[in-house]
């Protein structure tokens, strides 16, 4: 098989086949870590019923929906208690609720969100938990 | 007909995926096994393709051209649509590549008024056209945030500014709306324009429902059945590291496995289909070559020599017979 501008099309299917490719030769061989969230902070420990507001299978599908849902209800209607599906009344707050359990912010919120590529802005508004460096 | 059939083969196969992996517990299957087949068929096939067109001679010159050709000094060229040099094809190449510049040429041809035939502008196609190769573009980019360990800041700021407007939880992709538009509207298109209608096949509807399928199944998976996003990424880990680990793929929702195999379609498909524009636009005799037809000569591969019978020969051979004719001869 004669090639007429072999020179050119060798050229682009390396090219082609490195982009194709390259997520391969970047990970072949490696063990990547895994993320592992902790959810190891005094207060959990404290509770009796080491439970979250909600299921853990809802909080890990939905947890961004609820504080988007919370968010709204807070800061644009002035809501500041939500019943869970159990009846249960919570009140609505990132810093006081949610982060005063889960006051692991690095080990708990950013294990996933880094690993995921993620990036929420609840931080632009927030503040974030204060944390001793591990 | 075309339409219905190509969606009745989309939908099958979106129910292999189903069924394979809910009631047949395939998801070795259907996540390892499939991708590694297909990624093998794309990547050999796309080569072969390329190189059985890279095989075939392009004796003439034959770039399409919309502008003056360079001639005399005090003829002003157009360097970008009837380029003399490399530089001018690069750039010739990358516009239409990026923004697809001869579909924007795109008209529109109609009678009016009785006899009068009309040109009009027809942009529409090209709208759509470079909104959908754009936003597949991203949404192919953003899906490497799988792939690597350690997210580079390009894809970052890509999938950023995909999530620009800050709308929901997740946040919602413009990318995801826009494909969506941009293929439905590639659909519709083919089914309420006669002229095209007339012209489409299976071949053309099938990619086009396949791709709204992976869309669909993509944007559903995000905002409405959620699954175990960070568990989809150990997967894709393991699957690049060539490592996979079994036990990772349970627990991770059935339309994960529907868009997978959706994916693993339209990549074992490429090769085999119209899609192949993707590698056959960087060889497109009519847009990759240089307009020098004037100033470099080009011979024909296919030439063998001729014996060419010249008057001279021709005269010897009758110059007696010519005479008796009364013929006048050249020589005597």
């Amino acid at each position: 098989m004669k090639l007429y501008d072999g020179g050119k099309i060798i050229a682009g299917l390396i090219i082609f086949f490195f982009l194709v490719t390259f997520p391969f030769f970047l990970n072949i061989g490696k063990v990547n870590a895994k993320p592992e969230p902790k959810i190891d902070t005094p207060e959990i420990q404290k509770l009796a019923e080491k439970k979250c507001i909600e299921s853990k299978a809802f909080m890990r599908a939905e947890h961004m929906k609820l504080l988007n849902d919370w968010r709204d209800s807070a800061v644009r209607n002035g809501e500041r208690t939500y019943v869970n599906s159990k009846g249960k009344e919570f009140t609505i707050s990132l810093q006081n609720t949610c982060m005063h359990c889960h006051s692991n912010k690095k080990k708990f919120c950013d294990e996933c969100h880094t690993y995921m590529a993620v990036n929420p802005y609840c931080w632009n508004c927030h503040i974030a938990p204060k944390e001793k460096e591990s | 007909m075309g339409a219905i059939l190509s969606l009745c083969a989309v939908a099958a196969l979106a129910l292999i995926a189903f069924i394979g992996v809910s009631a047949g517990h395939l998801q070795y299957l259907f996540g390892v096994i499939i991708p590694y087949a297909a990624l093998l068929i794309f990547i050999t096939g796309f080569m072969y393709r390329v190189l059985k067109w890279g095989s075939s001679p392009v004796p003439f010159c034959i770039p399409t051209t919309c502008g003056q050709e360079k001639s005399l000094p005090w003829i002003k060229q157009n360097k970008i649509d009837n380029p003399s040099t490399t530089f001018g094809v690069v750039v010739r190449m990358a516009l239409e590549v990026l923004l697809f510049r001869s579909l924007f040429r795109n008209l529109k041809t109609q009678m009016s008024e009785g006899a009068k035939l009309v040109y009009g502008e027809a942009k529409w196609l090209w709208l759509a056209g470079l909104a959908f190769h754009w936003s597949f573009l991203i949404i192919l980019v953003r899906h490497l945030r799988f792939f690597i360990q350690q997210v580079p800041l390009p894809v970052r700021m890509i999938e950023g500014l995909d999530s620009f407007m800050q709308i929901g939880a997740p946040l919602f992709y413009m990318s995801d709306a826009v494909i969506l538009l941009a293929v439905t509207y590639l659909f519709l298109r083919r089914v309420f324009i006669p002229q095209v209608r007339y012209i489409s096949l299976p071949a053309d509807y099938f990619p086009l429902f396949l791709i709204l399928g992976i869309a669909g199944t993509g944007v559903l998976m995000r905002y409405v059945f959620k699954v175990n996003v960070v568990g989809v990424k150990e997967v894709a880990m393991g699957v690049v590291s060539l490592n996979p680990d079994p036990k990772l793929l349970e627990g991770i929702g059935v339309i994960f496995y529907i868009h997978l195999f959706l994916i693993c379609c339209l990549f074992a498909y490429f090769p085999l289909s119209k899609l192949m524009h993707m590698g056959g636009v960087f060889l497109s005799p009519t847009r990759n070559m240089v307009n020098n037809s004037r100033m470099k000569r080009r011979v024909n591969p296919w030439n063998y020599p001729v014996h060419i019978h010249t008057y001279e020969e021709y005269e010897n051979d009758f110059r007696e017979k010519m005479k008796t004719a009364g013929i006048p001869v050249e020589k005597e």
